[in-house]
């Protein structure tokens, strides 16, 4: 029986309810010293005196490290950069190497010291003196100055500019509203950490809070001009990354001080720098036309975003799903980009569309609220089976079952398409739907499995699990492809010094890791199967490789279950200790490994890839039903209930599954009512600075959440036939949130987050 | 957080002495808002005097009343059965505070001795008169939102933050304390935390060194009236932007005595004693709920970005009127939101 798909608990759940799963923070190491930043109070300017002498002579102080003192990096070079598998810094400023600051809470210093309270007592008396120079901080403000990027992460940035306003205009229904989205904080319940440990000078360990290991080796060793196999990068437990854990200065600082202090050295961040050093997402201002004929059919599509970046090429890409869904004769996506002197902004679970989602599918409500037609019905309506940009069809798209069962489930023939119909008590109640999709993604992966003699195998790849649930699925897929139990399996991963993977983030690890995982252990099947086929002492000798099957540690002949030989009688024979296979998977779309040494050999198995952008566009979608119960005496938006229906191909463990979509509407529900970090527009800082102001759902925000799975397999994105989950969970929540409050109240809010105050205001 | 000296007080004066010689010394209870002050740099004594362990934890009938002593816990308070039977509006405020973990530490005489969470005043970089006196207000052109429409000055619009204190203003509860050389006295609950005028460093009418051993509350016949109302931005753990504490007592429909405190929108739990004039001698009816909450906000001067207050707090007497009118029992709709279906 498989165990792919079946709902098992986390295999290292218990681990981590009992305290034994390790994270970063917690490497302790003989001799550590502890380090602690110190942040910029301006916004933009220089730097111009640090009483650095002073506090040199604090309690405890080891080192006070600044742009005066700080060990010179290999400065910024893009192309050399990505050429060492480097270029994906969070911010474009290696730290502490000029006295240029460049926003509000910028790492300026870093002491270093006995203890940990030592150096925050010191890092509190550094005085930093500044010339400030005048501050970009408002996005209103900064946007005639802004700049339209022609490209985003390799696609065209501005589709068909200025090509929608004419249809738009001729259009018989026509909705264009501006929508907005505030500045977001991921948040993840581990704060980063790193701790550093230097082996002479050219062999670095840092145990670090990351979604990717092999990206943190990249750039670790780009920046001190290390060997990559020099930089060892550990992260067997990660609580949480959500975007933000991919390299941010503290990484290198903490390397930085170790080397200065010549101990190994921690760093945690507080909850404080969590705000301004680990990236955002930044606040959009997008503007939304659809125009229809008489009759519901969409014309055309516009979809303009302005935003806000800094030290960065990446920008909020909230046009993403525009143009994916629906069928348009026409479809314009556009940015303007400001700059704003404001810490980094960077990928945040379901960049681009999760204000994007918010912005077009409330759009789409408008619409067919002006149509006078169901929500579902108009979407239905509209619907495309190929991707309307590339022409190409969808590898695999179930995104009208997700409507109707959603719709079913939900019990959504009951909404009438009047608003205020409904009431209980004081509150007006109101459903509301959108369309949720995310890209599905896949990169190469290497993965190497070995058996011993004792039966026990381990899976081995430079993946991460962030919560999401690699250890376990790894464990089933591999039970599967070797016919063992789950139990007998061990999962190795968070070590950059294993076979590479690609950085848990993009919903791409399960879709990339583990037809490399399959593959490795078809590989390990052959041999034990020419092992068996060879050795005079097993009742497999001389059969043919094809006529051989698996199950429960055996190999037999099909259709002869007598006919066997267990897999330890075969290495034991053999005098074998263990054996071990690797393999390499690329996807046609030829995305290359991060870490280009220890590649095993590209596999060559019949499990071949079939992963081809060229000929389909991989999407998964699903649709996101809530209702809501407002009170608007006060202001008050309570979810009451939510279904969630996900087309995301293959479900490789029901229950981790269900966790992830959970998770994304729960990050759905704070971003329609509550999450959002304000900045002060004199001085460019943060107001919104620890999780006391960030609000983020509680308990009692959180609704029972219904989560149905599609689940066919894309039979084009791998033999495995997973697509990515981690993300599409939150995407179209924020707006069924808002179209049900307007089907509640019959109040169109179009500025995130929904709090108590809109109403007033409004 | 720098370096401080830490002491366990088991005798009251030693506690108060050790203090009062220390102009810097500060007594700690629960810890749960000076730890974080100091974590911040925001506040920083050289000495702490922990008091948990003075006999000040009992919550005990009195004549006429009821005292809560100062060091028994948040949750204590809010989970005693006399308090529950007698006082349900503190419960009720209380348990609308902090979290769970929170009220199991925090103590009453800390409860109103917390400080304002307007963030100008959290972050050393910025201006804060009360933080820094002299420096500026940061919040008056600031981020506002969750400031202050009543009895702001230009030098502060910060607002208090307890729940606990707008019951207790509403109960007209009675602040006792000790100070040096066991000097007693007592503190009518309105005037315990001030208005910020043109000193909002200062926050309330202690002196230093003296120490919270009790809080009594008068006897009433409102506990069959009261609700505490409470909006935010979640449903738990977050800070009001507008709280109502309100309790009537009626003969029939006519009101006979009744209490109205607000939170969220002053420097101190604002009693509403405009709307309780208006009320008193009056139909309980929601038009004169209205016309009374009118009346008290007629005097709200809101900031740029908080003139949604006015209107939510207008709203929000209304309902927390109603909400006692139906016996504190209407909070039972608001917990039916949080049931599966």
């Amino acid at each position: 029986m498989s165990e792919t798909g079946k709902p098992i608990s986390r295999i290292d759940g218990r681990m981590k309810v009992s305290g034994k799963a390790t994270y970063a923070a917690e490497f302790n190491q003989p001799n550590m010293a502890y380090a602690f930043p110190v942040r910029a109070s301006i916004a933009k300017g220089k730097i111009a005196s640090i009483n650095d002498d002073i506090i040199r002579k604090e309690a405890g102080v080891i080192a006070v490290i600044s742009y005066k003192n700080a060990y010179k990096l290999k400065p910024l070079d893009m192309q050399a950069q990505m050429k060492a598998g480097a270029g994906f810094l969070g911010e474009n400023l290696p730290p502490l190497q000029d006295n240029t600051v460049h926003y509000p809470g910028q790492f300026v210093a870093v002491i270093v010291a006995e203890t940990y309270e030592q150096a925050r007592a010191a890092a509190y008396k550094l005085q930093v003196k500044y010339i400030a120079d005048k501050a970009a901080v408002d996005l209103k403000t900064e946007l005639p100055k802004s700049t339209k990027p022609k490209m985003f992460m390799g696609e065209e940035a501005q589709v068909n500019e200025g090509k929608a306003a004419g249809p738009l205009a001729a259009s018989a229904k026509k909705v264009d509203h501006t929508y907005s989205t505030p500045v977001e904080h991921h948040h993840p319940m581990e704060p980063h950490a790193t701790v550093a440990v230097w082996e002479g000078t050219d062999k670095l360990t840092l145990y670090d809070a990351t979604q990717g290991v092999g990206l943190t080796s990249a750039i670790a060793a780009y920046f001190f001009g290390l060997k990559q196999e020099n930089v060892r990068v550990m992260a067997p437990f990660v609580g949480g990354g959500f975007g933000s854990k991919g390299l941010w200065l503290h990484t290198l600082l903490v390397a930085m001080a170790a080397k200065a202090a010549n101990r190994p050295v921690k760093l945690a961040l507080t909850r404080q720098m969590m705000q301004t050093n680990v990236g955002h997402r930044a606040a959009t201002i997008q503007r939304v036309g659809v125009g229809t004929d008489a009759g519901g059919q969409l014309n055309v599509l516009r979809h303009h975003t302005n935003t806000y970046n800094n030290l960065t090429q990446f920008f909020e890409p909230s046009g993403k799903q525009t143009l994916v869904l629906y069928k348009a004769r026409l479809r314009e996506v556009t940015y303007n980009v400001a700059h704003l002197d404001r810490s980094t902004p960077t990928f945040m679970r379901a960049p681009g569309e999760t204000p994007g989602t918010f912005a077009l599918e409330c759009a789409m409500d408008e619409m067919a609220y002006q149509l006078k037609m169901d929500p579902v019905e108009f979407r239905i309506k509209n619907h495309t089976t190929k991707d309307p940009v590339k022409g190409h069809d969808f590898s695999s798209e179930f995104l009208v079952d997700c409507y109707r069962t959603g719709a079913k489930r939900f019990g959504w023939a009951s909404r009438s398409i009047e608003p205020r119909q409904k009431r209980q008590g004081k509150y007006l109640v109101g459903y509301g739907m959108a369309t949720a999709t995310y890209p599905g993604g896949r990169s190469a992966a290497s993965v190497k499995v070995l058996m011993n003699n004792k039966g026990d195998v381990t899976v081995m790849t430079a993946s991460i699990d962030i919560g999401t649930g690699t250890y376990t699925v790894l464990a089933q897929t591999a039970a599967d492809a070797l016919g063992i139990p789950v139990e007998k399996i061990d999962v190795k991963i968070g070590d950059s010094s294993l076979p590479p993977a690609p950085l848990a983030g993009g919903s791409q690890t399960t879709a990339s890791i583990h037809p490399a995982a399959l593959d490795a252990c078809v590989l390990l099947r052959k041999e034990l199967i020419s092992m068996a086929i060879a050795d005079p002492g097993s009742k497999l000798n001389g059969s043919k490789p094809d006529d051989i099957d698996f199950a429960n540690g055996k190999l037999f002949v099909k259709g002869n279950k007598d006919k066997s030989d267990t897999y330890l009688d075969i290495l034991n024979r053999a005098k074998r200790n263990e054996i071990e296979a690797c393999a390499t998977t690329l996807p046609v779309s030829g995305a290359g490994l991060t870490v280009p040494s220890a590649l095993c050999t590209p596999s060559q198995t019949p499990a071949e890839q079939n992963s081809d952008i060229k000929q389909y566009a991989f999407h998964s979608f699903g649709a996101q039903f809530a209702e809501v119960w407002v009170d608007e005496d006060l202001g008050t938006i309570r979810v009451k209930r939510v279904t969630s229906v996900q087309d995301v191909g293959r479900i490789m463990n029901e229950k981790t599954a269900r966790s992830q979509i959970i998770g994304g509407v729960i990050f759905g529900i704070g971003a329609a009512l509550m999450e959002a970090t304000e900045y002060d527009k004199r001085w460019g800082n943060p107001v919104t600075r620890t999780l006391a102001d960030y609000h983020v759902p509680v308990h009692l925000d959180v609704p029972p959440i219904d989560v149905h799975f599609i689940g066919k397999p894309d039979p084009h994105i791998s033999p495995i036939g997973a697509r990515g989950i981690g993300e599409i969970g939150i995407t179209g929540v924020s707006a069924a949130i808002a179209n049900a409050v307007f089907n509640a109240t019959g109040k169109r809010l179009r500025d995130l987050p929904l709090t108590p105050e809109k109403f007033f205001e409004s | 957080m720098r370096p401080f000296k830490y002491s366990n007080a088991s005798e009251t004066a030693a506690a108060i002495n050790a203090v009062v010689v220390n102009p810097t010394a500060r007594f700690l209870g629960g810890g749960t808002n000076l730890v974080d002050l100091m974590k911040e740099d925001v506040m920083r004594p050289s000495e702490l005097v922990n008091v948990t362990r003075l006999k000040f934890s009992a919550v005990e009938k009195k004549e006429n009343g009821l005292s809560i002593g100062g060091t028994a816990t948040n949750a204590v308070t809010a989970n005693h059965e006399l308090v529950r039977e007698n006082y349900p509006l503190l419960s009720m405020a209380i348990l609308a505070g902090a979290s769970a973990q929170i009220r199991n530490m925090a103590t009453n005489a800390g409860n109103l001795n917390q400080r304002t969470r307007c963030t100008y005043f959290y972050d050393v970089n910025m201006p804060c008169n009360k933080r820094e006196p002299g420096s500026g207000c940061g919040a008056l052109h600031g981020v506002n939102k969750n400031h202050a429409i009543l009895g702001w000055s230009e030098k502060c619009v910060a607002t208090y933050p307890s729940d606990m204190a707008v019951a207790l203003a509403a109960l007209n509860a009675v602040v006792h304390v000790e100070g040096s050389d066991s000097t007693k006295r007592s503190i009518p609950f309105s005037d315990f935390h001030r208005l910020p005028g043109d000193h909002p460093e200062i926050d309330n009418t202690l002196k230093h060194g003296e120490f919270i051993t009790s809080i009594d509350l008068p006897a009433n016949r409102l506990a069959e009236k009261s609700y505490y109302l409470k909006i935010r931005e979640r449903s738990s753990y977050a800070f009001a932007l507008v709280s109502v504490a309100a309790a009537l007592e009626t003969s029939g429909n006519r009101i006979k005595d009744v209490r109205i405190a607000l939170g969220g929108v002053a420097h101190k739990p604002w009693r509403a004693r405009i709307a309780e004039q208006w009320l008193t001698g009056k139909e309980a009816t929601e038009a004169n709920f209205k016309a009374a909450a009118l009346a008290e906000l007629k005097n709200a001067k809101p900031l740029e970005q908080n003139k949604y207050k006015v209107g939510m707090a207008a709203k929000a007497i209304v309902r927390a009127l109603e909400g006692a009118m139906q016996g504190g029992n209407y909070g039972a709709m608001e917990a039916d939101l949080t049931t599966t279906n």
